[in-house]
């Protein structure tokens, strides 16, 4: 069972792997158009100094970003949850601010904060993967059923222990269902930025350094070296899951 | 100061709607002495679920008292155990630390060892000895009611409330419930105030049946009931309790509004 969950995701890669090149070698694609997956060991061999230190500015600024997403999305989630007037008042503006495309804040942020290239990284990062956490969060909050609460209340018990002992551990299984979508969301804020301001850092900025250069096979190691970095996460969220809430996991009756 | 542990008097209460006020009690009386056990029945919609939130302190009333103890009821009080229709079981909690959960919020001297012993031996008493480290969602229906049962009273409330608490459940699991509940009676006195639709669980596990009338809910009728102790299945089958229930029926349906004319018809 534990060697075919890893045996089956690994089979599925290099069959994607192998269509991904009998594709580029059926077209008769150079490299400019559509680098294939036998390029990538060169490039990867070439700058494999580069992709370490890009790879890890990459990876600690989208963590640190997420993590502020968590503290701030669970905050603001417990206002909404708990309050109707505040989540009356901040569902409009959040909505709104969701939908701005985030490449539009770029810019603004590279302005705003100029040269900070880690706090700017960091801040688009969390401006785009915060949103579903909030939600997620004041979605579980405020649909906890009474009786959960009165079963508590009778009791003499506070609000702050009622949150630690049931809305909290409750919202477990949405917080998590929204982390997941979260760390997607933060690689591609990190690499907005990384991508945009000059002089930048982390993979986005060696990507476009290898766009510059016109060195495709680069530009196509970096997508997969991101990819990787993404599945690497989310599989962290996944163990976290596991762990915390576990129990929500129902395994099927015989 | 009075005899009874629970007495509710004179009780009006009435909710905030947008087309005004919408009364649900209006002079409710009810009165429980230490030990006693007391049915609440009435027409659906009447008000008693909203009976249980005043008792246990969750809600104030408009007007009249609440008493539990010769004590006026102010606030929640941890003197208090509830038991609903849903029974609320908390998923990420094995069953063992579901019954515990109560003494975690209560003051208590109990040790840890001592929590976890109080909640086994009342596992073993429905029934539920070999399940504390199941989780809810492997327990059936029936179960895991039993368990929210060992919850309400694991820290041994004066007041037990029970809200419908065999209302989700089928005819034979109820009947296996209402013997359980009698089993925990005499095992773990407590003084009780029982909701239900159901007629025959009334007489059956209450020693006083209160009938209450349609919105707003008054107390229109007052049954004691004359079961022995012992109580059997076997008992609601008897003249003594088919003329019970009639009666019970027959004033169900003066609350519904509808008495004379159908009760000709029928």
């Amino acid at each position: 069972m534990k060697l075919r969950q890893i045996l089956v995701p690994m089979a599925a890669i290099v069959i994607f792997g192998l269509v991904w090149e009998m594709l580029v070698w059926a077209n008769g694609w150079p490299d400019y158009v559509m680098a294939s997956p036998s390029d990538l060991p060169p490039a990867y061999a070439q700058y494999w100094e580069l992709f370490l230190v890009m790879g890890w500015q990459t990876l600690w600024r989208t963590v640190v970003g997420l993590v502020l997403a968590i503290v701030f999305g669970v905050l603001l989630g417990m206002i909404m949850g708990f309050s109707k007037l505040m989540r009356d008042a901040l569902y409009p503006l959040l909505v709104g601010f969701n939908a701005i495309p985030k490449a539009t804040v770029v810019p603004i942020v590279a302005l705003l904060f100029v040269g900070e290239h880690n706090f700017n990284t960091i801040l688009i990062a969390f401006m785009i993967s915060f949103f579903p956490i909030a939600v997620s969060v004041s979605i579980g909050l405020s649909t906890l059923e009474p009786e959960y609460r009165d079963i508590l209340r009778s009791l003499g018990a506070s609000q702050t222990t009622i949150f630690w002992k049931i809305a909290l551990p409750k919202t477990l299984p949405e917080f998590f269902g929204a982390l997941k979508v979260a760390v997607t969301l933060a690689f591609i804020g990190t690499n907005l930025m990384e991508i945009v301001s000059p002089h930048g850092r982390g993979l986005g900025a060696l990507f476009d350094s290898g766009k510059t250069n016109s060195d495709y096979p680069l530009m196509f190691a970096v997508l997969i070296a991101l990819a990787l970095m993404g599945i690497l996460l989310y599989y962290v969220v996944v163990a976290l899951e596991k762990i915390f809430a576990g129990w929500a996991e129902r395994t099927p009756s015989h | 100061m009075s005899e009874n542990l629970i007495e509710i008097r004179g009780v009006r209460h009435a909710y905030q709607t947008k087309d005004g006020p919408l009364p649900v009690l209006d002079g409710l009386e009810l009165k429980v002495p230490e030990g006693g056990f007391a049915a609440v029945v009435g027409p659906s919609g009447c008000g008693k679920s909203t009976l249980t939130r005043l008792v246990a302190g969750l809600m104030k009333p408009d007007a009249g008292e609440v008493w539990l103890h010769g004590e006026l009821v102010k606030g929640p009080k941890s003197t208090v155990g509830m038991a609903f229709q849903n029974p609320v079981l908390l998923e990420w909690r094995t069953i063992l630390q579901n019954v515990i959960l109560p003494l975690e919020i209560v003051p208590t001297k109990m040790s840890k060892r001592k929590k976890e012993d109080r909640a086994r031996k009342l596992l073993s008493l429905v029934g539920l000895e070999g399940f504390e480290d199941k989780r809810p969602s492997e327990l059936s229906g029936g179960m895991r009611q039993r368990a929210s049962l060992c919850r309400s009273i694991v820290h041994k409330p004066e007041v037990l409330i029970l809200d419908e608490p065999f209302g989700a459940l089928d005819a034979f699991t109820r009947e296996d419930l209402w013997q359980t509940m009698h089993k925990v009676k005499s095992e773990e006195p407590f003084t009780g105030v029982l909701i239900t639709h159901d007629l025959r669980e009334s007489i059956f596990l209450a020693d006083q049946v209160v009938v209450l009338s349609g919105r707003p809910a008054r107390t229109q009728y007052v049954m004691d009931v004359h079961l022995t102790a012992e109580r059997d299945i076997e008992q609601l089958y008897t003249s003594e309790s088919a003329e019970a229930l009639n009666i019970l029926r027959r004033q169900i349906q003066i609350a519904q509004g509808r008495s004379g004319v159908e009760e000709a018809a029928s």
